[in-house]
């Protein structure tokens, strides 16, 4: 199963990034192969609809599962829509989330935020 | 020189400072005269005015719509949105109406053609008259993003109030809805209060106005005895000042039991008057020394 994690940096001994959308990068990792790569989120400098973008390039890359400590209105919608769960991720390192997640320690992310959309203000 | 109306915008950098304060009462205090209040997500210059024989429109942007059976799934629309206002779901585009700012591209761009527009309701604007002032009013509906299209509307109907003054009451700050506000205005009045943090707002409507080339002055409000940092920001630099209103408890009443000061007081009616006539001083004066504005 190919998961998503965002990244603050491309190291997974590092920390999982407070934000979905505006993440630098995304972890991707198979848990099958073990195999992992990072990509740069092409979201981030985005005026508005960061999450919305960064959730279609998560679910065009065919992932299952989202790890990540909080999530959008918006993007969440683009995840249930394309079938992707989003997972809360834990503090500590994003190995120690990947272990987590294969141990069935996460569970799903409950409450998403209203977007910031209101680039006017 | 064309003949047309004169409009003067109240802006300040932030809420609270006096700009509905004074654009009511020098509505009020200038004969027959518009009113048009641009702060559209609390617009509060009706609270004053209350305003009669409204006529209100609904204000609609176009929104796009996908016919599924027609969308071969390019692709084309999601890439082109700047807003990130579509996603591509199960091999269709999918609208986030509320991010979308209905700029019409994804219409233009889609090669099968399986794009259309709907309209969609925003807010609203009401026109009114109380006495002899003409009362607009812009409202957003909340939850939306952007209160534009309903100060444009605003805006283009006034300009068939011919030759009457025009009092723009503009929202705070001075993002895009505040450039768009006093796009037309001939004169900008910035409000600012004495304090330290007053000084700050007032240098962030000072940077618009030069930005967009405006000729401004200064309105000092809620005024003590003893130094004034927006005063002293202004003789540095070389702003005029039009006129101080005190901080006074008999304004400060009339003004929280929504009453129009200068329609209550002789004090008031006398103080705003004559701040109308220095504006009216100095837009004379700046439509003659640059008569190409």
């Amino acid at each position: 199963m190919k998961i998503a994690i965002p990244v603050d940096e491309q190291d997974l001994e590092s920390g999982v990034c407070p934000s979905f959308g505006r993440a630098p990068y995304f972890l991707f990792y198979d848990t099958v192969t073990k195999e992992s790569y990072f990509l740069d989120n092409s979201a981030v400098a985005s005026q508005g609809g960061a999450g919305i973008r960064a959730a279609q390039v998560i679910a065009d890359h065919g992932v299952k599962a989202l790890l990540t400590p909080r999530c959008g209105e918006n993007a969440e919608e683009v995840l249930s829509k394309t079938e992707v769960l989003i997972y809360k991720s834990i503090p500590g390192t994003v190995q120690q989330n990947i272990d987590a997640f294969a141990a069935e320690q996460l569970i799903l992310l409950s409450d998403f935020h209203p977007g910031f959309h209101g680039h006017e203000k | 020189m064309k003949n047309k109306s004169l409009k003067i915008a109240v802006l300040s950098g932030k809420g609270g400072t006096g700009k509905t304060l004074v654009s009511v009462n020098l509505a009020s205090v200038a004969g027959q005269s518009v009113y048009i209040d641009c702060d559209v997500e609390e617009p509060n210059g009706h609270l004053f005015f209350k305003p009669t024989d409204i006529y209100q429109q609904d204000i609609t942007v176009k929104i796009p719509v996908v016919d599924e059976n027609l969308c071969n799934g390019c692709h084309k629309c999601v890439d082109f949105c700047k807003f990130n206002a579509l996603a591509f779901i199960k091999n269709k585009p999918y609208v986030f109406e509320e991010v979308c700012h209905s700029c019409g591209g994804c219409l233009l761009l889609c090669p099968e053609k399986a794009i259309s527009e709907k309209e969609k309701t925003i807010g609203k604007v009401q026109k009114g008259v109380s006495s002899n002032v003409t009362v607009n009013t812009g409202i957003l509906n909340t939850g939306e993003a952007s209160g534009i299209p309903i100060i444009k509307k605003l805006l283009n109907e006034s300009a068939s109030d011919k030759e009457l003054p025009v009092f723009i009451d503009c929202p705070p700050g001075s993002a895009c809805i505040v450039m768009e506000s006093i796009k037309d205005a001939d004169y900008c009045i910035l409000v600012a209060e004495p304090t330290m943090f007053g000084v700050h707002n007032l240098n962030m409507v000072y940077d618009l106005v030069r930005l967009f080339d405006k000729p401004h002055g200064v309105v000092l409000n809620k005024c003590l005895n003893g130094e004034n940092p927006a005063e002293e920001f202004c003789m540095e630099k070389n702003i005029p000042v039009l006129g101080q209103i005190p901080f006074d408890n008999a304004l400060g009443s009339l003004n929280s039991d929504s009453k129009i000061a200068a329609r209550e007081s002789e004090r008031f009616r006398a103080l705003f008057y004559s701040l109308l006539e220095t504006v009216m001083k100095e837009v004379r004066h700046e439509t003659t020394a640059n008569p190409q504005r």
